[in-house]
Parts: C-alpha cells; structure tokens; sequence
C-alpha cells in the first residue's frame, strides 16, 4: 500500500510529466492559455492515460514478452493507443454527447501525445505490476493537471502585464514555464522521507 | 527472413484487427446528422462573430435545422443573399435582414475635449476605465485605446485624434464591439439611417459644456424641431427613435438646429447598401 502512495505522489509532483520529463509540451503551451480549455484537457489525458495503460500494459506482457518482440513495443504501443482514442471519441459521440461536446476538441490532439505514450512505455521500464501501473497513470494524469491548471493562471496573470515587445507571446510563456518547473525542483526528496 | 515475419505479423494483425473495431464500431454508434446541416451551414459566411445570438455560424445552422421557428433573417454580416439562400434550403419564406453597422456615440476628439490626467498604463480602455474613468475629462465617451478595434473582425475600426471611428464600408454589422466598449457608447443602427448623435454624456448641460465642446448639453431643441418627434432627450442626451426616422419630412432639421453640433448628418450606408 505504501509502495502505490508513493508511487502516485512522486508522479504527480516529483516526476511530473510535464514540469520534470518535459513530454507533454505541445498541449501544456497550446491548450493552457484558459483554465476552462486546460481543464477539459487534462481530463481527457487523464482518462487517456488510464485507458491506454489498461490496454498496452497486457499487450506488452502476454503478446510481445513472450515472442520476443520488445523492439515493436513503440510502434505497437503507437498503434493501439491511436486506435483506441478514436474508439473512445465514438463510444463518446453515441452515448454521452455532452462530455464528447467538452473532451471532444481534445481527443484527437492526445492521441499522439508523447505524455501518454511515455507514460505506457515508462511503467513497463519500471517493472510495474498492473495494478501499480495503473495507479502510475493515474497520478501522472493528475501531475498532468496540476501542471495545466497552475501554468493556466500564471499565463492569465501574464496576459494583463505590459511586456516587451520582443518577449511578448511565446518567448514570454516559455521562460514562465521554465520558471514553473523550477519551482517543482523543490519537491525533490521530500515523498522517500514522508514513509522513511 | 523468419525474423522480419514474426515481426511483420504481430503489427499487421494488431492493425488489422484496430481497423475492422473501429470499422464496427462506426457503423452500429453512427450518430444520425441531420442531412440539411452541411447545406445550411453552407449558406453561412463563417465568421463565427454571433451576431445572431447564437454560438458561432454552427450554433445557428443547428438551431435552424432542429426548430422551424428559428427566424432566416438573423444573419447580419451576409445580408438578405444568405437570407435568400436559407430561405431557399429550409423552404420557408424569405425574410428581409435589416443590415445595420455600428456608430460610435462620441466625437470627442482632441480638438473639442481636453485631458484630465496623464495615463500611462496598460493600453487598453477596460484598465484606463478603471482609474477614474479614463483620461478623458468626460467620463462617457470613448476612451481611445481601441478595445473595439482589437477585437473588430474586419478592422473596420481605427483610433483617430483620441477617439474611434468606424468604416461603414468594412463593417458587417456582428455587434462585437458594442459588447467590448467599457462605456457602452457604441450602437448598431440601420444602415439606412442618416442622422446620428454623436455624444453619449449623460451629466447636466453646464457640466457637459465645460468638459467637451461637441457635448449633448439637453437643451431640447432637437425635440421641438423634429416633426415626427423620433427624438427625445433622456438623461440629459439626445436619443433617436430610428423607427420614426425614416419617412422625415424635413431631412436633417434636427442636425441643422443642434446647438453644440452633436447631432450630425452621417454617410452610414453598409457594404450591402453602398453600390445603390
């Protein structure tokens, strides 16, 4: 039990997808400008998240360990996930129309996410087993949203400030970022000592 | 060779069996559109600017496909050719669009108002409003820093000597820079209409005059001189019923006795109207 805590609590804060491993990138700069839309987001990576791992983690054990094959996992991996998210935007669309109408937007931009491939990929490195997979998708999706909704209102804040010309937009939100990530440095160390 | 197989296969099956899935699952959750869309949405300009009250051109597409009662008419920007188109896919009535463009209810400019501090914040009218009403010694005209020509669609607008003015030529009517304008001073009229007032300060005449020479100080003439009595002075400013307007017998007497100028006779013929 103690093992699944930490795990959670280093992927939310220690190993942040976003703010230590720096995947995930394209969406946290591209969808973080409005917390409503970096919300909507998340919610969908984790979702993705969770479902992709569900799938991919079996796959790997029972179809690539056994032949050998562990050089085909990324474009396995690649080509399950793709698959299963346009499933999911189906099963979506037909049977709860308004949480489509929210995540819909940003299903397809997931798909190909480096997040969520690196979070499949990453728990079969660590010799997981699936339940602590499972629970590292889970709290890598909420490191995910913690990171989106924390940089949502720094961007808000920089967005009434009177910036320089040359800094105005990306380079601007780039050093933000960089700022952001900085400040996750601090947890370093801090989960390993809260069960020692 | 056998290698290359026993690689080949695993993917080719996983692809094989993803497609076929997706495939099936396609075909039983297909959700049933509803086939006059794409054509009705054809019909709209695209420029999502919600004029017609609704969330963008596919709110008011899917709007008028699910309730016959929705009116055709509600486009500004395309003017009675979409009316025409709409009326055309729906099979209902054509309906004429009143096509309108927006006026800006100020002409304060620098050489009639005067400064009352120096601003030297963010450039943009929601901020300067909120330290004492802006710069302007009039708290009810127009700011100057352009909210409504950041957020016009077509750069119709453009900041002049302090205040905005608007190309009737460009604008399409959408009604976004009436919600931007912190002061609310800009309105859609009729691109028929040829009179407007130009002042929006709502403070007693003597207070007006010191502030802007171009200001409505309510002295009511217009209100006698019109002869299909469209004005009336409300909050000590001039306002006119552009319903009563059109068939004026005396065309441009309330522009011509206006004490201070701010009624004054201006082109607003839209894009729409402008070859006529």
């Amino acid at each position: 039990m103690t093992k699944l805590i930490i795990i959670l609590l280093s992927a939310v804060f220690i190993n942040n997808y976003v703010l230590s491993r720096f995947l995930g990138i394209c969406p946290f700069l591209g969808v973080s400008k409005k917390l409503d839309s970096a919300t909507g987001m998340s919610i969908a990576v984790i979702f993705v998240m969770l479902m992709a791992t569900a799938v991919t983690y079996p796959i790997q054990i029972f179809l690539l360990n056994p032949n050998d094959l562990g050089y085909l996992q990324t474009i396995v991996f690649i080509l399950v996930i793709a698959a299963l998210v346009q499933l999911v935007e189906i099963i979506l669309k037909r049977y709860i129309p308004s949480l489509h109408k929210s995540l819909g937007v940003y299903l397809p931009l997931i798909t190909t996410n480096c997040a969520v491939l690196g979070v499949t990929i990453l728990n079969i490195d660590e010799g997981y087993s699936f339940l602590e997979a499972m629970v590292n998708s889970l709290g890598s999706g909420l490191g995910f949203f913690l990171a989106m909704v924390i940089f949502s209102g720094v961007r808000s804040t920089i967005e009434g400030r009177d910036i320089p010309k040359s800094f105005q937009g990306l380079p601007i939100t780039l050093v933000a970022a960089a700022i952001t990530s900085l400040s996750f440095l601090g947890f370093g160390g801090i989960i390993e000592n809260l069960f020692a | 060779m056998n290698e290359i197989l026993i690689a080949v296969i695993p993917v080719v099956v996983i692809g094989i069996i993803c497609g076929a899935v997706l495939v099936i699952a396609s075909k039983i959750m297909a959700v049933k559109e509803d086939e006059r869309f794409p054509a009705v949405r054809e019909c709209l300009p695209g420029a999502n600017c919600g004029a017609c009250g609704f969330a963008g051109c596919d709110g008011y597409a899917k709007a008028l496909c699910e309730s016959p009662d929705t009116p055709t008419n509600l486009c500004v920007p395309g003017a009675d050719a979409v009316s025409r188109q709409l009326s055309e896919v729906l099979g209902v009535e054509f309906a004429d669009v009143i096509e309108q463009v927006a006026v800006v209810h100020c002409a304060g400019d620098c050489t009639r108002t005067e400064d009352k501090v120096s601003y030297e914040g963010i450039e943009s009218c929601a901020a300067a409003k909120l330290l004492y009403g802006g710069k302007g010694s009039c708290t009810y005209g127009c700011l100057g820093f352009g909210d409504c020509a950041k957020a016009c669609p077509k750069e119709a607008i453009c900041i002049e000597n302090g205040i905005a003015h608007i190309n009737t030529r460009l604008c399409i009517g959408c009604g976004i820079c009436t919600r931007t304008c912190p002061n609310k001073i800009i309105s859609l009229v009729p691109d028929v209409e040829r009179v407007v007032v130009t002042c929006s300060n709502k403070d007693k005449g003597i207070k007006t005059k010191s502030v802007c020479s171009n200001g409505c100080i309510g002295c009511k003439k217009c209100e006698r001189v019109c002869p299909s009595s469209a004005i009336k002075v409300v909050d000590n400013c001039a306002v006119i019923d552009y319903s009563k307007c059109p068939d004026c017998e005396d065309f441009g007497v309330c522009a011509k006795n206006c004490t201070t100028g701010c009624i004054q006779i201006a082109d607003l013929r839209g894009q729409h109207r402008f070859g006529e």
